[in-house]
C-alpha cells in the first residue's frame, strides 16, 4: 500500500493512498461537518457541507468526502471562506425547513440544529417559497414528514445498499425533488420491510418511529444495550428507557450487526409492558390455568415425557425447535431428543 | 433498402470508394440533381411538402432528374432549401421555397436552364472551396452536411468516408492514434473543453479487459442543435469517429446516448448503424482485422442533467440520471464500473478528418490553445440564424455581424449569451473577443456546446438572467444543496427586483449566493448555473440598479415597472380600451381622450394591444 502525506489545518498527516480528505482529517481528530456522509454508505457528495479549501485550487471548494488525498496537498477545513460557504449552505437548508424544533422528535440529536448552532445561523438570509407536503403516517411504524427532509439521501442509500430493498428513491427534479416510493404511494404500500434503518440514518426529524413518538427525545432517555431476544443472530440493540419504560430502540453501531436491525428487534418491544404478558409458568388443571413455579412446571413435563415413553415407546415423542434460540441451544435440543428421549423425531421451524 | 455487400478488407473498401466516386462524377455530367434540405429545420419549415411537390411535378412532366435528400445545410433561416445542379453548370441554392416555388424551379431552372434569380440564396462551382465554406465559414465537421444523403452509406464512402478507419486499422497502433489526436490539440466540444487525446490515453491506460466508448448526444442546451444536425446530416462521421476511438482505447462496445426528442436523428443513426453492420464496418473482425466493435443506440428521456457524463452513465445503467462525485472518472470506472471514454457528438465527428488530413494540418487551424473549428448555433435577434462552423479564434463580432448579418431590423446590439443556459451574457465591448476556451472563461462565459443567443436593445438583462435560472432551477437534479436550493433563491431575488421590490443589499446577497453556488455545487450544472447572473451583474449592473433605485426597467420589459398611459393627441375616444380593461381602470367620454388610472391598472397590456390608433404607450 502506498502512503501519501498531506497537511490539514497546518498539521502533517500520512495516510494510505485512496483515503479521502474527510477520513484523513478525522484521523487527526479534526471534525468536518457532514449531513449526507456515513461510513457504511456510498459517497453521495450531496449536502456539500464538508467542503474545504485546497491551496492551489482556485476553481472551487471541493467536498472533502469525495476528495482523495494527494501528496503534498495543503488543506484548510475551517478557513473564513469555508465557514462562510457552509453558513450559506445551512441558510439555504433552513430557508426550506419548518422551524418547529420545539416539538420535533429529533430535537437534541438533529444535525441541522447542531450545525446551525455551531455556525451561528439564527435566521436565513434567503427565505422565500417553501415546499409543502402532506405527512405520510399510513405506515404502522414510520411517519414521514418530507417538509423536514433535507434530501441528504441517506435513507435512500441505506434502504438500497444495506437493506437491499430499495423502497424509496428520489423523485421530481430541482427545487421539487423529494424522496418517494414507487408512484409516490404511501410507504405502507411499498416494498418496505419496516426495518427502520432509514429512521436511524435520518440526520433530521423527517422520519420518526411512530411507537416512540411523543415519548421522549434522545437526551431524555437512558440507553440500555442488550441482545435482541427474537432470534439466534443476537443483534445488539439499545433500549431507550424513560421513567422505567422502554420508549424506543436505537442502533448500537459498533456491534456485530453494525447497529442494523429487523422489524422485530426495532419495533417489537411493546409486549414488555403489556398487562397480558405471561410472567410465570401456568399449569392447566380441570380446564383452568393456575400459576406455578418453574420447578413444578418442568417436573410435570419430565414426568409426562417418561410416562409417554414407557407406554408407547420413544418414537411416540417428537421435537420441533425454534429459530429464535441459538445454535448451541439447538444442538442441545437435538441431543436431548436423540440421546435422552431416544428418538430421531426432531426437526426445526426453519425447515418447514 | 438496397442490399449492401460486405467489405472484407482494405482493398475492397478502396475499390468501392473509387467506383462510387466515379459514379458520382458521371452523374454530375449527365444527370440533373435536385437536392432538398431534410434536416429537422427543413422539415419544420415544410420541406416534406416541397419534396412531394417536386416529385409530383417531375412525374407529371415526365422529367428525368435525381431527387436527393440531405441534412441541415446550415442556413436554417432560409429553409426549406432546394439546390439544383444541371450537368456542367453551377450549383444553385434556393431558399424559403414553397411547393408553388418548387414548381417554378422545375419549370424555369430544370427545364429551361434559367436561374430563378428572386429565390436564389447562393451559387457555387461544384468542388470550389466556397462549396463548403459559404458565409465565411470553415466547414470541416459539417463538410458532408448538405452534400450527401445521410441515409446512404455509399454517399459517405464516396466522399472518403471510412478511409480514416481503414488507415488506423491498417497502419497505426492504438498508441499512435492517441498520439495523433493529442498532437491535433482537439478539445472536447461538449462543454468543458478537455483535451481529447489525453482523455483517450487515460481510458487506454486504465486496467481492465472490457472497455466502453460513449457518444454523448443528449444535447440538452436549449438553442443548441449542432449535434442533432451532425447526426441527421452525416451520421457515419460519428460512427467512424467512435470506431477509431474504440480501437485506440481498446474498447469493443459502445453506446450513443441520444435524446428521445430527436426522432429523426435516431432514425438516421439506426439506419447508418444497420448499413455499417451490413457492410461489416461495425461488428466482428472489421475489414478482416481482429478489431471487433458493437454499437448500441440508447434513447434518453430528456433531462438536461443526463448530459453530464456520470448522470448519463447512470441513465444507461437504468438508474435515475443523477451526477455522482468524480473521481473516479469514467476513464477508470465508468459504465458498469468499466473504463469508459465519453465524448460529444461533434468531438467524435472531428476524429476522422484529423486522421485523414493529419494532426499538423488540424493544429494549424484555430488559436494557440483552441484548435480546429467550432460549430455554433446562432439564434436570437440576428438576421441569419442557423448553424455556422468557424475556426476557433474568430471574433464574436465576425460571427454575429459578418456571418449572422447583424441585428434583426438593424436594431442596436446589446448582448450575446454564449454557452447555453449556464453560459454568460457578454456586452458590446466584448465583441472583439476571440472565441476560444480561455478567453470566454476569462470573460465569465463558457464555450459550452456552442449556443449563441443574440439580444438587441429591447432585452432586459435582469429578465434574461431570470429566464435562464428558470431553466436551471427546473433541470437541477435536486441532489446537492447549493444547486437545488440556491438557484431557487437567486431566482426569487431576481423576481423581486423585476417587480421593483429589490434593494441594493439584494445585489450583494445575490452575488454572494451566486459565488457560493459556483464554488460548492457538485456538478457542472450547479457550478455554471450562476454564470448568467454573475455576468449580467458584471456587465449590466446599472440596469439592475435602475430596477431597484428608479423602479424602472430601461428596456421596457418588466411589466410591473411599466406605467401605461394614453397619449391624448392620438386618442380618438373610441372606447375600445375601456371594454377590454379587465379591472375598469380606463375612463373617459366617447370621442374625447381617455385616461388610465395608474392605481387600478394591473399592467396586463390588453388596452395597448386593442387600440387601433397606437394611442396607448408605456414608460
Ligand atoms: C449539466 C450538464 C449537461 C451536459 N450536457 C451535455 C450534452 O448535452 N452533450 C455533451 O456532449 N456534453 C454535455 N455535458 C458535458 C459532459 O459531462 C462531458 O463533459 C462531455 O460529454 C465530454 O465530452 P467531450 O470531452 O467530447 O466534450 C454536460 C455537462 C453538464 C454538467
Ligand atoms: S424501513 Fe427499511 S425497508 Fe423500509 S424504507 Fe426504511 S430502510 Fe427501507
Ligand atoms: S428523510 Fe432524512 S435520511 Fe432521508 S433524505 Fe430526507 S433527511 Fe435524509
Ligand atoms: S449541481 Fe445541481 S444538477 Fe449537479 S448534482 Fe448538484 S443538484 Fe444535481
Amino acid at each position: 500500500m502506498r502512503f501519501v502525506s498531506l497537511t490539514i489545518d497546518g498539521r502533517q498527516v500520512e495516510v494510505a493512498e485512496g483515503t479521502t480528505v474527510l477520513e484523513a482529517a478525522r484521523k487527526l481528530g479534526i471534525e468536518i461537518p457532514t449531513l449526507c456522509y456515513d461510513n457504511d454508505l456510498s459517497i453521495a457528495g450531496a449536502c456539500r457541507l464538508c467542503i474545504v479549501e485546497v491551496e492551489g485550487n482556485n476553481k472551487n471548494l471541493p467536498a472533502s468526502c469525495a476528495l482523495p488525498v494527494a501528496e503534498g496537498m495543503v488543506v484548510h477545513t475551517n478557513s473564513p471562506k469555508v465557514r462562510e460557504a457552509r453558513k450559506i449552505i445551512l441558510e439555504l437548508l433552513l430557508a426550506n425547513h419548518p422551524l418547529d424544533c420545539l416539538t420535533c422528535e429529533a430535537n437534541g440529536r438533529c444535525k441541522l440544529q447542531q450545525y446551525c448552532y455551531e455556525y451561528g445561523v439564527k435566521e436565513s438570509r434567503f427565505s422565500g417559497e417553501r415546499r409543502h407536503f402532506a405527512i405520510d403516517d399510513n405506515h404502522p411504524f414510520i411517519e414521514r414528514d418530507l417538509e423536514k427532509c433535507i434530501l441528504c439521501g441517506k435513507c435512500v442509500r441505506v434502504c438500497q445498499e444495506v437493506q437491499g430493498v430499495g423502497a424509496i428513491d428520489y423523485s421530481g427534479r430541482g427545487f421539487d425533488t423529494k424522496v418517494a416510493t414507487f408512484m409516490d404511494r404511501s410507504l405502507a404500500d411499498s416494498p418496505c420491510v419496516s426495518c427502520g434503518q432509514c429512521i436511524y440514518m435520518c440526520p433530521v426529524g423527517a422520519l420518526t418511529a411512530k411507537p416512540s413518538k411523543g415519548k421522549g427525545r434522545d437526551f431524555e432517555v437512558t440507553k440500555v444495550v442488550t441482545t435482541c431476544g427474537y432470534c439466534g443472530v443476537g443483534c445488539q440493540l439499545a433500549l431507550n428507557v424513560k421513567d422505567d419504560k422502554i420508549v424506543g430502540v436505537t442502533n448500537v453501531p459498533d456491534s456485530h450487526n453494525q447497529g442494523y436491525l429487523c422489524v422485530k428487534g426495532r419495533f417489537g418491544y411493546e409486549f414488555v409492558d403489556d398487562p397480558e404478558r405471561l410472567t410465570t409458568p401456568l399449569i392447566k388443571e380441570n380446564g383452568k390455568f393456575r400459576e406455578a413455579s418453574w420447578e413444578e412446571a418442568l417436573d410435570l413435563v419430565a414426568q409426562k415425557f417418561n410416562e409417554i415413553r414407557a407406554k408407547y415407546g420413544p418414537d411416540a415423542l417428537a421435537g420441533v425447535s425454534s429459530a429464535r434460540v441459538t445454535n448451541e441451544e439447538n444442538y442441545l435440543f437435538q441431543k436431548f431428543f436423540r440421546a435422552v428421549i431416544g428418538t430421531n423425531n426432531v426437526d426445526h421451524c426453519a425447515r418447514l | 433498402m438496397s442490399t449492401l455487400k460486405k467489405i472484407n478488407n482494405f482493398v475492397e473498401l478502396r475499390q468501392l470508394r473509387e467506383q462510387l466516386k466515379k459514379n458520382y462524377q458521371e452523374s454530375l455530367s449527365n444527370e440533373i440533381k435536385i437536392i432538398v434540405g431534410m434536416g429537422t429545420c427543413g422539415i419544420a419549415a415544410g420541406a416534406n411538402d416541397v419534396m412531394k411537390a417536386i416529385i409530383d411535378e417531375l412525374q407529371r412532366r415526365n422529367i428525368n432528374a435525381t431527387v436527393m435528400q440531405t441534412g441541415c445545410i446550415g442556413m436554417c433561416a432560409q429553409e426549406p432549401i432546394v439546390e439544383i445542379i444541371r450537368p456542367g453548370e453551377k450549383r444553385v441554392t434556393y431558399g424559403r421555397i414553397s411547393p408553388a416555388d418548387a414548381k417554378r424551379l422545375i419549370e424555369e431552372h430544370v427545364l429551361q436552364g434559367r436561374i430563378v434569380e428572386d429565390l436564389v440564396v447562393a451559387t457555387f462551382e461544384e468542388g470550389h472551396p466556397d462549396e463548403t465554406n459559404f458565409y465565411k465559414q470553415q466547414r470541416l465537421v459539417l463538410r458532408n452536411c448538405g452534400h450527401i444523403d445521410p441515409e446512404k452509406i455509399e454517399d459517405y464512402i464516396a466522399r472518403d468516408g471510412y478511409m480514416a478507419l481503414a488507415r488506423v486499422l491498417e497502419q497505426m497502433t492504438p498508441e499512435e492514434v492517441i498520439e495523433e489526436i493529442k498532437a491535433s490539440g482537439l478539445r472536447g466540444r461538449g462543454g468543458a473543453g478537455f483535451l481529447t487525446g489525453l482523455k483517450w490515453s487515460f481510458a487506454a491506460k486504465a486496467p481492465g479487459d472490457k472497455k466502453y466508448v460513449i457518444c454523448n448526444a443528449d444535447e440538452g442546451d436549449p438553442g443548441a442543435f449542432m449535434d442533432r444536425s451532425i447526426m441527421e446530416g452525416d451520421p457515419h462521421s460519428v460512427l467512424e469517429g467512435m470506431l477509431i476511438g474504440a480501437y485506440a482505447i481498446g474498447a469493443d462496445e459502445g453506446y450513443i446516448y441520444v435524446r428521445a426528442e430527436y426522432p429523426l436523428a435516431i432514425k438516421r443513426l439506426r439506419t447508418a448503424l444497420a448499413q455499417a453492420e451490413e457492410m461489416g464496418l461495425i461488428g466482428k473482425n472489421i475489414l478482416g482485422t481482429d478489431f471487433s466493435f458493437t454499437l448500441h443506440i440508447k434513447e434518453g428521456a430528456g433531462a438536461f442533467v443526463c448530459g453530464e457524463e456520470t448522470a448519463l452513465i447512470a441513465s444507461i445503467e437504468g438508474k435515475r440520471g443523477m451526477p455522482r462525485p468524480r473521481p473516479p472518472f469514467p476513464a477508470t470506472s465508468g459504465l458498469w464500473g468499466k473504463p469508459t471514454n465519453i465524448n460529444n457528438v461533434e468531438t467524435w465527428a472531428n476524429v476522422p478528418i484529423i486522421i485523414r488530413n493529419g494532426a499538423e494540418w488540424y493544429a494549424s487551424i484555430g488559436t494557440e490553445t483552441s484548435k480546429g473549428t467550432k460549430v455554433f448555433a446562432l439564434t436570437g435577434k440576428v438576421k441569419n440564424t442557423g448553424l455556422v462552423e468557424v475556426p476557433m479564434g474568430i471574433t464574436l463580432r465576425e460571427i454575429i455581424f459578418d456571418i449572422g448579418g447583424g441585428i434583426l431590423k438593424d436594431k442596436k446590439f446589446k448582448a450575446v449569451q454564449i454557452g447555453g443556459p449556464s453560459g454568460g451574457c457578454l456586452p458590446e465591448e466584448k465583441l472583439d473577443l476571440p472565441v476560444d476556451y480561455e478567453s470566454l472563461t476569462r470573460a465569465g462565459a463558457i464555450m459550452g456546446s456552442g449556443g449563441l443567443v443574440v439580444m438587441d436593445q429591447n432585452t432586459c438583462m435582469v429578465d434574461v438572467a431570470k429566464f435562464f435560472l428558470n431553466f436551471t432551477r427546473a433541470e437541477s437534479c435536486g441532489k446537492c444543496t447549493p444547486c437545488r436550493e440556491g438557484i431557487q433563491r437567486m431566482r426569487e431575488i431576481l423576481q423581486n427586483i423585476c417587480k421593483g421590490k429589490g434593494t441594493l443589499e439584494d445585489l450583494d446577497r445575490l452575488e454572494t449566493l451566486a459565488n457560493t453556488i459556483k464554488d460548492t455545487a457538485l456538478c457542472g450544472l450547479g457550478q455554471t448555473a450562476p454564470n448568467p447572473v454573475l455576468t449580467t451583474l458584471r456587465y449590466f449592473r446599472e440596469e439592475y440598479e435602475a430596477h431597484i433605485r428608479d423602479k424602472r426597467c430601461p428596456a421596457g420589459i418588466c411589466q410591473d415597472l411599466l406605467t401605461y398611459f394614453i397619449q391624448p393627441e392620438l386618442c380618438r375616444g373610441c372606447t375600445a380600451c375601456v371594454r377590454v380593461c379587465p379591472v375598469g381602470a380606463i375612463s373617459g367620454e366617447v370621442r374625447k381622450p381617455h385616461v388610465i388610472d395608474p392605481e387600478k391598472c394591473i399592467k396586463c397590456g390588453s388596452c395597448k394591444e386593442t387600440c387601433r390608433f397606437s394611442a396607448i404607450a408605456v414608460k
